[in-house]
């Protein structure tokens, strides 16, 4: 007698994915919202020393960053666009380039973090906890956001890395698209963030 | 089922979207480069979600989104004003 082999019927739900990462997306917000709530009540109580310490950041590099990361966020759309028009080598393309940026976003963290820990002035250190109580406040606060952010952008590059992969091996296509746009979104949230954590550390006047 | 619907956003519209955020990019600086002391963080957040919402709208595609799904998006920004809100008025009356 022959087996008879019962396959459930594949229920893929997108718009379930979809607002799965946007709830997600909203404990990221209120993450970073929570951080920035600190942020503005130290800033609004020592005032003098969240200008003096923004000084000391370069608004060159942190403007660079600012529109590595926009030009970075339009790849990763673009490459929506691409699969969604079918266009498999494009969307990869696109993917890359906006991988490529994310290292360049990093490599400049990487950099301006250096020089602040060649002046002793990172957390843990012996010199922190001389400074004045608003200088400390506002590089702990810049240490740890900008620290957190590093963090989710190196999260983002991997989920777009997978999403690279996939596209390679067709499981994501210009039928099945989800995991990219899940991706993509992720990924403009790190440059929303990245949006209001500029002006804040970088343009205090 | 795979969305075959969905709306796909044009390329040179991503990309008009990138200038305008860009263009506010270079305003916000700008703006922050003149002595206004306690608005230059007012027009500075203002701009920011002017690119939040331009972000919002077109990159992360919730103009062609549905309804409950703008909804929540506008309802968690509520929330986190009103948390500010809140955090402020216990602030200001120690």
């Amino acid at each position: 007698m022959t087996e008879k082999v019962i396959h459930l019927q594949e229920h893929a739900d997108d718009e379930a994915k979809k607002l799965g990462m946007w709830l997600f997306i909203f404990t990221e917000l209120l993450l970073f919202g929570g951080l920035f709530l600190v942020y503005s009540v130290f800033r609004a109580k020592y005032p003098a020393n969240f200008h003096e310490g923004s000084l000391e950041l370069s608004v060159t590099i942190g403007t660079i960053n600012t529109i590595v990361l926009l030009i970075s966020s339009m790849t990763v759309a673009m490459s929506l666009t691409a699969i969604q028009k079918n266009n498999r080598k494009l969307a990869m393309i696109l993917i890359s380039v906006t991988l490529v940026l994310a290292t360049v976003f990093l490599f400049n963290k990487v950099f301006e973090w250096g020089a602040k820990f060649e002046h002793g002035l990172y957390p843990g250190s012996k010199l922190m906890p001389m400074l004045e109580r608003g200088d400390l406040l506002y590089f702990s606060l810049y240490f740890f956001m900008t620290g957190l952010h590093a963090l989710h952008i190196i999260v983002g590059m991997v989920l777009l890395t997978i999403c690279l992969f996939k596209l390679k091996s067709g499981s994501v296509n210009s039928q099945k698209y989800i995991h990219l746009e899940n991706g993509a979104l992720y990924w403009h949230l790190v440059d929303l963030i990245w949006i209001f954590l500029f002006p804040l550390m970088y343009l205090i006047t | 089922m795979a969305n075959k619907t969905t709306h796909t956003t044009e390329y040179r519209v991503l990309a008009r979207v990138l200038l305008v955020l860009m263009f506010l990019t270079f305003l916000t600086i700008s703006v922050t480069s003149y002595h206004l002391a306690a608005f230059s963080v007012t027009v500075a957040l203002l701009i920011a979600g002017a690119k939040g919402f331009l972000i919002l709208t077109y990159f992360m595609h919730l103009k062609y989104e549905s309804l409950l799904l703008r909804i929540l998006v506008a309802m968690i920004f509520v929330l986190y004003a009103v948390i500010i809100l809140i955090t402020f008025i216990d602030y200001a009356y120690r």
